[in-house]
């Protein structure tokens, strides 16, 4: 019984970090690589915004905001799991 | 939701009621004095309505939370729900710096603006995903608590309150010179006393009710400021383009704004008047290279300039001016010399055409787009992780019911904030329009109230001179500060006075809500961490939280004390802030909760290595602060690494606090039971 707790917690905190791993690579995606190529992506325009303007003044912030809000959805689902399997088990 | 208690759920709507009830009166009131001023309602009684109502309102909310429980004082009672404490957070969040810095560097930068709005945004994914569900977890009070704990001994428990200290009263004294200022505009009050009233505001808020009363009173306040921030940015938007929503405004009027830039770009009397900025700029040069001589003849050639006038009868403003000029002249060779170099790099500055607004990594003083580039992505990278180390910030995590209304809290909070800062580029670019419509080509004889108004607080915020004496005005001769944009907007736009007092009211409420949270954080960090835990941890309860009452006091009153001594600029102190908060509480806090191998030692040097790094970097760069502590000439040049400037000290601090922290703990590597123990606790469910 005590290994098998183990073992869940262990993949629950493996599964954490994987997610939090995914979601960082985007959080870099979003900001650094326009950020980066901000003169060439300049020509493009995006709802009538010059694309790299649009990307950091209004883009990015809203990717940093669906981030945080699918990782305390996602996570507050998993929290929840967890809770009823330990109830059973218990 | 369905889940939550029902006490909760019924706390919950009590709440939402309570906010409702207190924004329609706001409302109210700004109607109510909006019909004052239409019936003929002195300017000044509307400033002195907004700062007594609003003042009284939240130390009002303070004297209805008075507590001396010390889970109450310190963490709320730990049942703020994640909606009400996200909102409280993006108060606590949104600086004088936000308020009205953000709109103003964008109407003065353009695109390289973006980077406080990417930086301050993007911090809280890291808030998020590496922190505040964990402090949660750990659920004490105080970020050294967690240090102390984690790490165990007082060592890093005091490096963490010292850190604490260092950003927390660094950003502290600038909310308290950004709340003079204000009231200063606001009501004409001296800049002295406008600090205490708006301090005994402060005051009597954090000091009777503690967490509790300021999270309360901060749910208010964001009420206020986002009222505030909204009203003035929607009507400029409707009045240029008849459009509701400012984003939508904003990108039609930016290509009329792009088309103007190129033709003022061309423009001949502009030419002619940058030309003439740049012969003054070479005049300056020739003055700083025949230095020390110039210094004495210079000196003469004005005394003579001023005898001449005053026998030729010149008209009375001149001699005025020529007799200030010489009472001010620099009393040394090395005045001079910094003087002199200052002069020169400002008119080169003002003698170049105007940068285009959307163009990424454009400058006026960098030749090279790549150092601007760099520099752009620096200061995105040290705001980001000087969010995810502000004390102030991350205790606010521990007010939440549960980890999962931390990690629901941030949630809130990033969309709160971003209500207010998404509208910050639209705003800088109506009122850009604006100027470059109405104000570039007016006549002088009829300049608009607002500009003798500005210019007679100070002349660095707002100063326009006829340089070519045309009698009209050229873009090139105007210089306006950061400040001017939100503060000025409603009068630049030409909306009535009441929403010029309704936006001096919200950056009031900005200041104040930052400056009760960081009260706190100082407060706490020294009395809790300091006296009671390190030097007599037998203290009872009452005196625990009586003791943290006086330590707020001083520290209040000394922060307030040293705002009426450094005229430092604000900006620069706010970037020292996140700086400190990057290279210290970020690596130690990560690598604390992600790595059980980080130890005491690791931990201790880590954060005096971060520390020192970023302290010393700024020292050498920032010409100022060199000439203050190491006595060397502002004129010197700086030598910066990677042309790195001294705002994203950060940078440096944090990489070097982490490379640290990982060999010291794998030097002094020891296998503690009790540490593991309590990071697995913090990696379990909730």
């Amino acid at each position: 019984m005590r290994t098998a707790q183990a073992y869940s917690r262990t993949r629950y905190w493996r599964h954490n970090i994987l997610l939090i791993v995914g979601l960082l690579c985007f959080w870099w995606l979003v900001t650094f690589v326009p950020a980066y190529f901000a003169l060439e992506l300049s020509e493009y325009s995006i709802f009538g915004w010059p694309f790299s303007f649009w990307m950091a003044a209004f883009g990015a912030p809203l990717f940093f905001l669906s981030i945080v809000g699918f990782y305390a959805w996602w996570m507050g689902r998993r929290d929840q799991c967890a809770r009823r399997v330990s109830q059973t088990g218990d | 939701m369905s889940q939550e208690p029902l006490s909760q759920r019924s706390l919950n709507a009590q709440l939402f009621r309570g906010y409702a009830a207190y924004t329609v009166g706001f409302c109210l009131l700004v109607l109510l004095l909006a019909l004052f001023e239409i019936m003929g309602l002195a300017r000044q009684w509307i400033g002195y309505a907004f700062l007594l109502v609003t003042v009284a309102l939240y130390a009002g909310i303070g004297i209805m939370c008075r507590t001396s429980d010390p889970v109450e004082y310190y963490v709320a009672g730990r049942r703020v729900p994640a909606v009400f404490n996200g909102m409280a957070t993006a108060a606590d969040w949104m600086s004088v710096a936000s308020f009205i810095g953000v709109a103003g560097t964008l109407y003065l930068t353009g695109y390289n603006g973006l980077a406080y709005i990417l930086g301050w945004t993007g911090g809280y994914v890291l808030v998020a995903l590496f922190l505040a569900p964990y402090l949660r977890k750990f659920g004490r009070y105080t970020i050294p608590d967690f240090l102390g704990a984690r790490f165990g001994g007082n060592w890093p428990r005091l490096l963490g309150v010292l850190c604490a200290v260092l950003c927390s009263f660094t950003y502290l004294v600038a909310q308290i010179y950004g709340v003079g200022i204000i009231t200063t505009r606001m009501t004409g009050i001296s800049f002295e006393l406008g600090i205490f009233i708006a301090l005994g505001g402060v005051l009597v808020c954090s000091f009777l009710g503690g967490m509790r009363a300021v999270t309360w009173t901060q749910v208010g306040q964001y009420i206020i400021l986002l009222i505030a921030y909204l009203v003035p940015v929607v009507w400029l938007a409707v009045k240029q383009t008849g459009e509701p929503l400012p984003q939508v405004a904003a990108s039609s009027v930016l290509q009329q704004v792009s088309e103007r830039e190129h033709e003022l770009t061309h423009d001949q009397s502009e030419l002619a008047v940058r030309a003439l900025w740049q012969a003054r700029a070479e005049m300056m040069q020739t003055r700083v290279s025949g230095l020390p001589d110039t210094h004495e003849t210079e000196q003469q050639k004005l005394r003579l300039q001023l005898l001449r006038a005053r026998a030729n009868d010149a008209p009375m403003g001149e001699v005025r001016n020529l007799e200030r000029e010489l009472a001010a002249y620099p009393k040394s060779v090395e005045g001079a010399r910094m003087a002199w170099s200052k002069a020169r790099d400002d008119y080169a500055v003002r003698a170049t055409a105007p940068q285009p607004h959307a163009e990424p990594f454009a400058s006026r003083t960098f030749e090279l787009t790549d150092a601007v580039r760099n520099n752009f992505l620096a200061i995105v990278l040290c705001l980001m992780m000087g969010t995810a180390g502000l004390p102030h910030i991350l205790m606010r995590s521990f007010t939440t019911p549960s980890v999962d209304a931390a990690r629901k809290s941030v949630f809130w909070s990033l969309f709160f904030i971003l209500l207010l800062y998404l509208t910050a580029p639209a705003l800088a670019i109506l009122v850009k329009f604006e100027i470059y419509t109405d104000l570039v080509g007016s006549r002088f004889a009829d300049l608009p109230a607002w500009v003798h108004a500005w210019s007679a607080v100070d002349r660095s915020l707002l100063n326009i001179v006829d340089l070519n004496r045309d009698g009209i005005v050229q873009l090139a001769e105007i210089h306006m500060g950061a400040d001017v944009v939100v503060l000025a907007g409603p009068e630049i736009g030409g909306l009535p006075y009441v929403v010029s007092g309704l936006v001096a009211a919200g950056a009031l409420a900005a200041a104040l809500s930052t400056a009760d949270g960081l009260l706190l954080t100082l407060s706490s960090a020294l009395s809790h961490d300091t006296v009671f835990r390190v030097l007599s941890p037998k203290m009872g309860p009452g005196r625990r939280v009586l003791l943290s009452k006086i330590l707020l006091l001083i520290v209040a009153f000394a922060a307030a004390w040293a705002a009426t001594r450094t005229p430092a600029d604000i900006l620069f102190l706010v970037g020292a802030a996140f700086s400190f908060a990057a290279s210290t509480f970020f690596p130690v806090l990560v690598l604390g909760i992600f790595w059980k191998g980080a130890n005491k030692w690791g931990a201790c040097c880590g954060m005096l290595t971060g520390l020192c790094v970023t302290v010393v970097y700024m020292i050498q760069a920032q010409p100022w602060l060199r000439h203050w502590i190491l006595g060397i000439s502002t004129s010197e040049p700086v030598s910066l690494w990677w042309d790195i400037q001294p705002i994203a000290a950060g940078v440096f601090g944090a990489p070097a606090a982490f490379a640290v922290i990982v060999l010291v703990s794998l030097l002094t590597r020891k296998s503690n039971p009790v540490t593991d123990a309590l990071v697995d606790d913090l990696r379990l469910p909730d």
